[in-house]
């Protein structure tokens, strides 16, 4: 079945996504995630009853270690990254209104 | 010859050593780590207006660092077999202080404070950095067209692509301008570049190269790998990169890293399994003779070939990519203006900065993969394809298990076709996805593969032999591509 992909899908994927697309993005979006769900639909030829979902191919569980600090103290190389700081911290957009 | 002008010949007679020639040469005496940078930096000098392999290049650090190693390697500090031999490392492994960009423009002033575990200890075997290469947007691609700073080309002719997403660390293998590089594989982005470029590209079991430090696409499938050339080089690469490292939970902890103890001339009574599947429909008749002729060697050699039904390889692709995407959507978030790289410059409010950051920041490649991840994993879709794409990976893996009961290496082609034109593959991005149907289930499963040159097409462009093998088994991979590479004899680089 093909799939066609609304403009309220698509606003909800930018929404998860956290993309603004302009109107051309949009339609091609549109265009590529409904080629891309037909092909994928393919697995549905599958009977994967009984199929545990494999997430990892190597029985490794829940590795720990002890919460001991092994970097040293590199503050003012990562702000140097930052598009912003100020005295020691990231500047980050008003969240709430006070 | 250390203070004199190191003349075209001699530059010339460097170049054409592999990394462990060059390695030995050094520690000989023969040549200096400085000599053996200088020879990398004429050869770019020549080589990158034209093939643009890299992203970084800081001249002054190399030559700096390989001055610091010879010292080193002179004072008997420093014995490994890489010491003082120039590396290229793809632009989504983090060196510290220098430049990492993902070839993105999101990432393109970002600096780290640490180096990747694989970096780290090809650092202190006392290799030294060339530069950072290019690569299709966070891995995202198989062209190297998805980069935001420009395509590379492939150096045997450059009127086409250098394959992806490594394809700067192999073009730099290739053009010489370096003697080995790291790449990393999410679906065939060592192996397929490495096939393109005619150089050797492995990449190892899933966990058995830390990702510490790799900026991540598809966690579960992402391993570093070398790109080199010839399997002795990777081989030995491999050897030192391997490690288990507490700083990456998926990191195996495993004794038989001894790769080099492979390198032997030698396939009597190697089981290799030829699966039909991957030479049907799509497959380039060129491609195919070079590899079933390269098949012909090792049976010659005394291997026991034998063609059979592996299953389910038209599944891998849809499996594969809503895997990835899913994955990179996660992984990808993280990029939002506030810690590093680039924030737009008007916005309304956090959100709205978020959404045009990461709008103005990612290609259309990330944004689609992104939004296909997001997709996949939302409400209401995450069963029918998320964990159906897990259901069927589980699948495959059990289709390779049957074929490793039976078979000590399986033997294919690493893509359909050699290397396509420029600008031929991103107008249809499902066309491009197909390219990747031979070495994509190796990442869902976990596998090492390595990739070899085996034959040129008619235009000239490299052919490639690809060799998987089960989980843990790199040695056996090794000791057949390492047999059928003596068999076959110099391959030559582009240059």
């Amino acid at each position: 079945m093909a799939h066609v992909i609304d403009d309220e899908t698509i606003e909800y994927v930018g929404i998860l996504a956290k993309l603004e697309l302009s109107e051309e993005e949009r339609e091609q979006a549109k265009k590529d995630m409904g080629s891309m769900l037909d092909y994928i639909d393919k697995l549905g030829e599958l009977d994967t009853t009984d199929i545990e979902p494999m997430s990892h191919v190597f029985p490794v569980q829940n590795v720990f270690r002890e919460d001991v600090v092994t970097s040293g103290d590199m503050r003012e190389q990562m702000l140097a990254n930052a598009p912003q700081e100020k005295d020691g911290m990231f500047v980050v957009p008003k969240t709430f209104e006070g | 010859m250390t203070d004199k002008e190191i003349t075209g010949g001699v530059a010339r007679e460097i170049l054409a050593y592999t990394a462990v020639e060059l390695g030995k040469a050094i520690h000989e005496g023969k040549v200096t780590a400085v000599e053996a940078m200088e020879a990398v930096f004429k050869q770019i000098e020549r080589k990158e207006a034209e093939i643009h392999a890299y992203v970084t290049i800081d001249k002054d650090t190399a030559l700096q660092k390989a001055a610091q190693i010879q010292k080193r390697i002179e004072a008997g500090e420093l014995q490994g077999s890489l010491a003082g031999v120039p590396v290229a490392i793809k632009d989504n492994l983090c060196t510290e202080g220098m430049r990492t960009t993902c070839s993105s423009r999101i990432l393109e002033n970002f600096v780290p404070t640490f180096s990747a575990e694989a970096v780290s200890r090809l650092e202190e075997a006392g290799a030294v950095i060339v530069g950072k290469t290019n690569m299709d947007e966070f891995a995202m691609g198989s062209t190297t067209e998805t980069s935001a700073f420009g395509v590379t080309k492939n150096p045997w002719n450059t009127a086409h692509v250098p394959g992806g997403s490594s394809g700067g660390s192999a073009a730099a293998v290739a053009a010489e301008e370096c003697f080995f590089a790291l790449g990393s594989d999410t679906g065939g982005s060592i192996r397929q570049p490495a096939a393109y470029c005619g150089v050797v590209g492995m990449k190892p079991t899933y966990g058995t190269v830390s990702r510490y430090g790799l900026v991540a696409y598809g966690s579960s499938l992402d391993q570093i790998g070398p790109l080199a050339k010839d399997v002795t080089d990777c081989a030995t690469v491999l050897e030192i990169i391997a490690a288990h490292d507490a700083k990456d939970s998926t990191s195996m902890k495993r004794e038989d890293v001894d790769f080099t103890s492979a390198l032997v001339e030698d396939v009597k009574g190697l089981r290799i399994g030829i699966p039909r599947d991957y030479f049907g429909e799509g497959l380039d008749t060129e491609v195919k003779s070079a590899v079933l002729a390269a098949a012909k060697v090792l049976e010659q050699a005394g291997a026991v070939v034998e063609e059979f039904d592996l299953s389910l390889v038209e599944y891998a692709i849809p499996t594969y990519y809503t895997i990835a995407a899913a994955e990179a959507s996660s992984n990808l978030e993280r990029f939002d203006g506030i810690k590093y790289g680039y924030r737009t410059a008007d916005f309304n409010g956090l959100h709205d900065m978020y959404k045009k950051t990461r709008s103005e920041g990612f290609g259309a490649e990330v944004k689609r993969r992104i939004m296909l991840g997001s997709f996949v994993l939302s409400s209401g879709y995450y069963d029918a394809y998320y964990l159906k794409a897990l259901r069927v990976k589980a699948l495959i893996k059990q289709a390779f298990d049957a074929a490793f009961a039976r078979y000590d290496v399986i033997l294919g082609p690493v893509a359909p076709t050699t290397a396509p034109g420029l600008g031929e593959s991103l107008a249809d991005p499902l066309k491009m996805y197909l390219g990747d149907i031979y070495t994509i289930s190796a990442n869902l499963a976990g596998l090492p593969g390595i990739s070899l040159p085996c034959g040129k097409d008619g235009r000239g462009l490299p052919i490639g032999l690809q060799l998987l093998g089960d989980c843990f088994q790199e040695k056996k991979l090794i000791q057949c591509a390492y047999t059928y590479e003596k068999k076959r004899g110099p391959f030559g680089l582009s240059v």
